[in-house]
């Protein structure tokens, strides 16, 4: 069986006025198995919106090749498209349509029936929203009704563009699950995504792009493991002595203000244990490494989403 | 739900794309119908310039003159009621200043055996009127004395009829004017802000990723723009017959296919257009740009006939000017579609030149 998707050495460079050449991607390859959850993720303006497009086969790239489910993007072919769901960062719709009519109108593009668009609006929530027109819904009802309208047509390959973007959080929690669950069923998901967590929460796999550039691809997981970083531990100050924080420390580096004592451990266990014998466990926070030093160590630059 | 297997799938393809043509059509229509905006420009905006113009070039020859007269002013005691207002005024100045306001259409003094009139130069049309009537009275009362003093001698006199049996009504020539002001201008907004709109939300790149074509897309666009051109055309002549006297004439049914064709002319500019513009309202701004110098040099508003000749000489590049002297001959004169085939041959002629134009400078990644 063919991958998801096969991208090999993609380049687009952008000649705007006055602004000279940006090359939006500059050399991107990467690989994507049936199945998988996979997460591109990065700053604005790091090159995911119009990688996703050249794959999408919506912008033809400068050079390098597209597979999608083995067959090329380019040119429009009804066999390719579909088979994918697609989710655009703007949410295109029909003016002045419901719901309903909205995804309606997308399964007979996709000789979905109307039982499908229906229960395409159930699965996403919007049941009771099926007569409202699209501009009157929120933000958060509109992009789930997108994503709704890049499902009805029971694609194999679904394309997910920073679907969360300017969403509350109780809102992006609820598109969480339903990723999940899209993914779940058997279909291949592609995420981009400029929060960490979002990355961290939902993808198999995640590559880390910046400047044009696929900087690495890992499991969120394997990235932590890869960055070998200590665990760090904070307890509220006042709670232990001088000598107590050397003793707890025991050489590995620490940190102390008015308000809190913070440990760099590599032995996490051994450290709580002694703190909660000690009985100094007010205001505990255990912080792991997580996608945000990944981010830091592997483009050298500080986290800016 | 479940993945289907692939001959499900092929399947449910091959069904998609016979439908996704009506399917569009309908998503798109239903969305014309509802944008009360769309109803407003393409349907009661032209009627609203009928009516306004229907009153405008309708009344002003056939009210009375409104005359101030200075002083005594004997040859006026004659006058009829229906052709003559008169007011008084002190003096000269009070009535020249009246003048001036644009309260009365021309001045009169009468000094012993001279009539000295002061035509209006505010509203010249009137004035002339005015002048010609006072005339007209002048000459009535010369030759009253004038018989009086030789009776058997023969006396000219004038009868002025209606020339045409009184066809050419301001509404006769208004009514396919403003028709093809108003498939213009529904064609040009409409193609130009729709191309905005795309830009905007990105719908034709959400379709590009379906099944459906482009082009079944375009298609299904271009005919609901064609269904409403039909649609405005039928309301607009039956209220012009109805409500305005519009005499139409048998051919009138050929109107159709030359408001279809105009359709597809005016809908290439706006995508000309619609590729310039980045925003609705510089999308807006930019079709009225067009739109209104083109119908002030087609005779949309105002004869051609009528027109300075430089206004004549551009009026040959726009199809406006086409499009109404084509619904003019077939609505109004009653001549056959083989009298309009020069107009119908630039119509097409421009419509294919300013599509290809706009297809080959088009920039699609902007959608």
């Amino acid at each position: 069986m063919d991958a998801a998707i096969e991208v090999a050495d993609l380049r687009k460079t952008y000649r705007g006025r006055g602004t000279g050449e940006v090359r939006a991607v500059d050399g991107v390859s990467f690989r994507v198995e049936r199945g998988e959850f996979f997460g591109i993720l990065g700053p604005n303006g790091a090159g995911k919106t119009t990688t996703l497009e050249i794959v999408e086969g919506l912008r033809k790239p400068d050079s390098g090749t597209v597979r999608l489910l083995g067959l090329s993007p380019w040119p429009h072919s009804p066999e390719l498209t579909g088979r994918l769901g697609v989710q655009l960062q703007a949410s295109a719709f029909f003016e002045f349509l419901t719901a309903r009519e909205q995804i309606e109108t997308f399964a007979q593009l996709y000789g979905a029936s109307k039982a499908r668009a229906a229960e395409m609006l159930e699965l996403v929530g919007l049941t009771e929203h099926a007569n409202v027109r699209c501009e009157k819904l929120s933000g958060g009802q509109q992009q789930r009704l997108s994503i709704a309208c890049a499902l009805v047509g029971d694609p194999e390959l679904v394309f997910l563009d920073e679907p969360t973007a300017a969403l509350d959080p109780q809102a992006r929690r609820n598109l969480w699950d339903l990723m999940r669950s899209i993914n779940a069923e058997g279909r291949t998901v592609v995420l981009t995504t400029h929060y960490m967590e979002e990355a961290e929460a939902l993808c198999d796999r995640v590559a880390i792009m910046d400047a044009g550039k696929i900087r690495a691809v890992d499991s969120p997981a394997g990235f932590v493991r890869s960055l070998d970083a200590p665990t760090k531990v904070t307890v509220a100050a006042g709670q232990l002595s001088g000598e107590r924080v050397q003793a707890l420390a025991a050489g590995e580096p620490w940190t102390a203000d008015e308000a809190a004592v913070v440990f760099e451990t590599r032995d996490p266990r051994k450290l709580l244990t002694e703190l909660a014998s000690d009985g100094a466990l007010d205001g505990l926070a255990v912080r792991t490494a997580n996608l945000e030093d990944v981010f830091l160590h592997v483009t050298g630059r500080e986290w800016r989403a | 739900m479940s993945l289907d297997t692939a001959e499900a799938r092929t399947e449910r393809a091959e069904r998609a794309g016979g439908r996704a043509y009506l399917s569009l059509f309908k998503a798109l229509g239903r969305g014309w119908i509802r944008d009360r905006s769309q109803i407003f420009f393409t349907i009661l905006l032209p009627l609203m310039f009928m009516v306004l113009l229907a009153s405008v070039f309708g009344s002003g020859d056939t009210a009375a003159s409104r005359i101030v007269a200075v002083g005594d002013v004997a040859v006026l005691e004659g006058a009829d009621e229906g052709e003559f207002t008169v007011t008084e005024a002190a003096d000269l100045d009070a009535a020249l200043a009246m003048l001036r306001e644009g309260d009365a259409d021309a001045a009169v003094v009468q000094d012993g055996s001279t009539v000295r009139i002061y035509p209006s130069g505010t509203s010249s049309t009137s004035g002339a009127i005015a002048e010609g009537r006072l005339s007209a009275l002048v000459d009535d009362v010369n030759v009253e004395v004038l018989s009086a003093a030789a009776p058997g001698e023969p006396v000219l006199a004038t009868e002025v009829e209606e020339a045409d049996g009184g066809a050419l009504q301001p509404i006769q020539y208004l009514a396919p004017g403003i028709l093809a002001w108003g498939v213009a201008i529904s064609g040009v907004f409409g193609a130009a802000g729709t191309i905005v709109d795309w830009k905007r939300d990105k719908l034709l790149r959400r379709l590009r990723l379906t099944p459906a074509s482009v082009r079944t897309f375009l298609g299904a666009k271009v005919s609901v723009n064609l269904v409403v051109a039909l649609g405005q055309t039928a309301v607009f002549l039956t209220v012009a017959a109805l409500g305005f006297g519009l005499r139409l004439s048998a051919w009138t049914w050929f109107a159709a296919p030359l408001v279809l064709l105009g359709t597809l002319a005016f809908l290439a500019i706006g995508v000309v257009i619609g590729g310039i513009a980045q925003t609705s309202p510089a999308a807006a701004g930019l079709s009225n740009l067009v739109t209104m110098p083109m119908a002030f040099v087609s005779g949309a508003f105002y004869p051609l006939a009528l027109s300075p000749q430089w206004v004549q000489w551009i009026s040959y590049a726009s199809p406006m000017r086409y499009l109404n002297e084509a619904l003019q001959s077939v609505v109004v004169y009653g001549e056959p579609p083989s009298a309009v085939l020069p107009q119908i041959g630039f119509l097409a002629a421009f419509a294919a030149v300013v599509a290809f134009v706009s297809w080959k400078t088009f920039k699609f990644d902007e959608l």
